[in-house]
């Protein structure tokens, strides 16, 4: 009896990714997936964040992929060697701030890795050329393989009749010919071949995972980069960009106004890092100014912080500033018309 | 078998999920973990998380501001 090769799998949550994998356990390759958190994925945070929803189930999407496949899912944090890949991608950024080709190398490249030290003898992904601007194109997908390290231990079942054969398709571990030639932008194969597989609550097709690939997310990363001088970040900053409304009135400080009571109630746990705004005698949100902050400051943005309380149409507007050493400053003021709120305020 | 608890509070997902992954792979059969966070998302994920890598899930419950998973680690 032949050995049973094993593939390690990258799982994001997506349509693509499931199918691949499945893909693999048909043909009998034992699969385990792997899943790796930059600290910009898109599910989990805000859902976590924002008041409860009971409409909407809270669910990982990876894992539900994983529990929907029977296999093992491993999930890794890369937060911390993700900044280099961010901050210096050797082959620039998409339309926003997302370095999807480095991304993609970097995530292979772990992989790789991973399969070494666990006997793994391939690696598989959900990748369809065509499919995505930067990262899936007939053009890169080979620099992928190539620059991970991976080289033809990298299969990508989806449209694997498109490309090369790979190591596993050579070696007869797998079925050259029961893989797939999808290619493009179109949904309608993965649907068909999802439909014929069973499944049918999968993650929305073709959305985006990462933060970095949205428009607003990236203006208010570079609008950070900016004010601080330094192309720098933390976890707590990745966080804070995703949670409230954000305001800079002055280059010297920014305003990060809770939208609702879930976001609030998140800002609060930042008191000791910033200085932070409530409302005394009416509902308002809780509101964080990340800089420094004269005492003119303060009451500048103390209106800007009562425009957006349930006071925005009284005289004025009770609020305490309170400083991060616990020092706190009582200000009463008119709050601010709407029309003086600057558009370019809005990061 | 010894008991173990993992505060995983103020982290959201997938961190609580991978804490506990991370613990449970220093832990040895039989031993159980509870894990406390306040992401409600945990509620599902460390289930799912232990289903699909074999471990048992002994009890969840949840107060206003918490979330509360005890795993039983099995041979996986």
């Amino acid at each position: 009896m032949s050995q049973q090769r094993k593939a390690v799998a990258l799982i994001s949550g997506g349509l693509d990714s499931l199918l691949a994998a499945r893909s693999m356990l048909e043909q009998g390759i034992h699969v385990e997936g792997i899943n790796f958190f930059t600290g910009f994925c898109v599910e989990g945070h805000t859902h976590a964040i924002r008041k409860k929803d009971k409409s909407k189930p809270k669910r990982n999407n990876a894992l539900w992929s994983a529990e929907q496949l029977g296999i093992k899912l491993h999930i890794i944090d890369i937060v911390e060697e993700y900044k280099d890949v961010l901050l210096n991608p050797k082959h620039g950024y998409g339309k926003n701030m997302n370095p999807c080709l480095d991304c993609k190398i970097f995530m292979v490249n772990k992989a790789k890795q991973w399969a070494e030290e666990n006997g793994f003898d391939f690696i598989i992904t959900g990748e369809v050329i065509g499919q995505r601007p930067m990262s899936q194109r007939k053009d890169t997908m080979p620099v992928i393989s190539k620059e991970s390290g991976a080289d033809d231990r990298l299969l990508r079942p989806l449209c694997a009749q498109n490309l090369p054969a790979t190591l596993p398709e050579k070696e007869g571990w797998v079925k050259r010919e029961a893989l797939f030639g999808f290619s493009g932008r179109n949904r309608k194969p993965q649907m068909e071949l999802a439909a014929k597989y069973g499944f049918e609550d999968y993650a929305k097709p073709a959305g985006g995972c990462c933060f970095l690939t949205d428009e607003s997310y990236s203006a208010k990363l570079v609008d950070l980069w900016d004010a601080r001088g330094a192309r720098e970040y933390e976890m707590d900053d990745v966080m804070l960009l995703k949670v409230g409304r954000h305001i800079r009135p002055a280059p010297h400080y920014k305003l990060i106004i809770g939208r609702e009571d879930g976001e609030n109630k998140f800002l609060q746990g930042y008191k000791k890092s910033f200085i932070t705004f409530k409302t005394m005698d009416c509902p308002g949100p809780l509101t964080l100014l990340d800089g420094v902050a004269s005492d003119t400051d303060l009451e500048f943005a103390a209106r800007i912080c009562a425009r957006y309380s349930q006071g925005r149409n009284s005289e004025t507007v009770t609020i305490e500033a309170r400083r991060t050493n616990g020092d706190t400053t009582t200000l009463v003021v008119k709050p601010m018309a709407s029309a003086d709120i600057k558009p370019e305020w809005h990061v | 078998m010894a008991h173990y608890e993992l505060d995983a509070r103020r982290m959201f997902c997938p961190m609580p999920v991978i804490r506990t992954q991370d613990k449970i792979k220093e832990l040895k059969a039989g031993d159980t973990l509870e894990v406390v966070s306040t992401d409600p998302g945990a509620l599902n994920d460390i289930p799912a998380w232990s289903r699909i890598n074999g471990h048992k899930v002994l009890q969840t419950r949840e107060t206003d501001d918490e979330v509360f998973v005890t795993v039983e680690v099995c041979e996986s």
